[in-house]
């Protein structure tokens, strides 16, 4: 009995974090795949109901929205962190006095929650005493801006506070790849007469392609789990105009009732992180291997 | 022949110098364009949080304080002391320290222990272990919510400190394996091989060797556990939305209720207070937090 305890040890150890995932991760997962196969409105039902719940979402004229505010979000959101990202890493490498400090500036959105920053932001943003008092008073006395209350303008609010809290992020993992290349190679590409911009634009931005693949995949996942932020922000208004995926999700949930509904909603999500996700960790995995 | 060759070469370098020159402007003004972009809603929120209503109205954004005033502090922390209805952040700040210490320190303990087997007592299909734990950084947690909400509920925890603990530990631990593990692989084995020939068992090897030589990721997993639950909204406002409720869903309720006026300088102060915990962290020991982020980034 002790031999068997001691040899087997580690597995025991090992257990509680294997069975919490399991349970909490995998069962979940699979529990709502199943709930968003049934008719369950307020209490869950357990008698199949095929994929009708699916086609009620992608009939439903909200989630279409969702989607669409979902794609332009990302599209924006992954550009201009990116190129913002890139330029300070690019900026910041240059033996900049300082860099400490603006780095800290840089990247201290970060640790602030999304509640606290879209407070923030509602504030700056508010048409009548925010930035547009401030341009006003500046004496652009025509200057409005009402993006937060315009419907077809609500949605760049968004990408405004959701780039200033995530460029830095971008910007540490290049600054990180950036220092990681040998300084012989670009020493090597200077002595053959490249010029600054020549280096990084031929030789050092081709070589982070595994830093761009990792941004990107952090930040399409950032982008399809937004909740915090928009809830802060604009809880989806003005009407429905800034509503995404995870906030349907738990609206149709809690507020709804409509749990198969708001299952197949979720497992919509699901499926698109998983498309993301697991190449990414393909690729990671056979990385590691390699080395 | 030689004298204007060496003139031209150095008009060339006097060229070159001033294009440096004027390089090295333009790339300290972007960096610090960029640098007041970045402060400028900190630099909002705290002049806000020092104004009076009617500065507020009078001023703009970026106009300074009359006076260091910190009245809608006091508002926002303690409240304006009548009943009902008088919400404060006070109590609910003490619920996310009563939630974020156990939840951190049991999320830590176990992904420590599961990242000293996964890379110190190897067995078959560890690395399938390894990646079916790591698959729950990456979960929408949507995908988790209903059931999530009904397991509280048979429990009997649902609303309380006690079920988000659960909750936080829980979806940590695929975090805190992933810090452990990616640590405890570039330790030699060959110190545990070597204790385990002069008879150390699984714990004393533990405390001993890695424990003591552990201290840099201990640090990176509390501060990036810390700063993950204090920030944490969706949990905290679907499973605990009334008194047990943590501070962000708090704040988001003061913000969101239009009982009367609306007060921006009370809200600022309430958004400070929210995220003074996270930003002294950071402040102190950014080097930890940069390097949670760069290596386990892939919580939203």
């Amino acid at each position: 009995m002790f031999k068997w305890l001691e040899k087997n040890l580690p597995k025991i150890v090992m257990a509680p974090a294997v069975g919490l995932i399991g349970w909490f991760v995998y069962g979940f997962v699979l529990w709502t795949l199943y709930i968003s196969f049934t008719n369950s409105k307020i209490l869950p039902k357990y008698e199949l109901w095929g994929f009708g719940q699916y086609e009620k979402l992608w009939a439903s004229r909200k989630w279409l929205i969702s989607v669409d505010n979902l794609l332009i979000f990302t599209a924006l959101f992954l550009v201009f962190c990116i190129v913002i990202g890139i330029i300070l890493a690019i900026f910041l490498d240059q033996k900049i006095r300082s860099e400490g400090l603006l780095r800290t500036i840089y990247l201290y959105p970060m640790a602030l929650s999304f509640i606290v920053t879209g407070t923030a932001w509602k504030w700056i943003l508010n048409p009548t005493l925010g930035i547009q008092k401030l341009f006003i008073d500046w004496g652009f006395e025509n200057f409005t801006f009402d993006w937060l209350v315009n419907r077809e303008m609500a949605i760049y609010t968004i990408v405004i506070a959701g780039v200033w809290q995530s460029a830095g992020f971008v910007m540490a993992l290049f600054l990180a790849g950036l220092r990681s290349v040998e300084d012989e190679i670009v020493k090597a590409a200077k002595i053959d007469g490249a010029g600054i911009f020549t280096v990084y634009w031929k030789i050092l931005l081709p070589m982070m392609r595994p830093v761009f693949f990792t941004s990107f995949v952090i930040l399409v996942h950032i982008s399809i789990k937004s909740y915090d932020l928009i809830v802060a922000l604009t809880q989806g208004g003005p009407g429905i105009s800034t509503t995404m995926p995870a906030l349907y999700m738990t609206q149709t949930a809690f507020h709804k009732s409509q749990v198969g509904l708001s299952a197949a909603s979720a497992m919509m999500m699901f499926m698109a992180v998983a498309a993301v996700i697991i190449p990414y960790l393909y690729s990671e995995l056979r990385r590691e291997n390699a080395r | 022949m030689q004298d204007s060759l060496q003139s031209s070469y150095r008009q060339l370098e006097q060229k070159s110098k001033y294009t440096n020159i004027f390089l090295r402007w333009f790339l300290y003004l972007v960096l610090i364009l960029f640098a007041s972009y970045f402060i400028f809603p900190l630099y909002v929120m705290i002049v806000t949080s020092l104004k009076t209503m009617e500065e507020i109205r009078q001023g703009t954004l970026l106009t300074w304080p009359s006076s260091l005033n910190f009245d809608s502090w006091a508002v926002a922390w303690g409240g304006r002391g009548y009943g009902a209805g008088d919400t404060f952040l006070k109590p609910y700040f003490w619920n996310s320290i009563k939630m974020v210490v156990p939840a951190v320190f049991f999320s830590t303990f176990i992904g420590a222990m599961a990242g000293y087997v996964l890379t110190k007592w190897r067995f078959k299909g560890d690395k399938w272990v390894f990646l079916f734990l790591l698959f729950g950084c990456f979960i929408p947690y949507q995908a988790i919510l209903l059931p999530m909400a009904r397991t509280l509920g048979v429990l009997g925890i649902s609303n309380s400190v006690i079920g988000l603990v659960l909750v936080h530990t829980v979806y940590g631990i695929p975090f805190t394996t992933l810090f452990f593990r990616n640590f405890y692989v570039s330790v030699p084995t060959e110190l545990v091989k070597a204790a385990r020939i002069d008879g150390a068992g699984f714990f004393k090897i533990f405390f001993k060797i890695l424990l003591p030589i552990s201290a840099p990721i201990i640090v990176v997993t509390v501060i990036w556990q810390f700063t993950q639950i204090w920030n944490d909204f969706l949990f905290g406002s679907t499973f605990s939305f009334g008194e047990a409720a943590p501070i962000q869903v708090a704040l988001n309720n003061m913000v969101l209720s239009s009982t009367s006026v609306k007060e921006y300088n009370v809200d600022m102060a309430s958004a400070i207070i929210a995220g003074i915990p996270t930003l002294i962290v950071y402040v102190l020991a950014g080097k930890y937090f940069i390097r949670g982020l760069t290596s386990g980034a892939v919580k939203g």
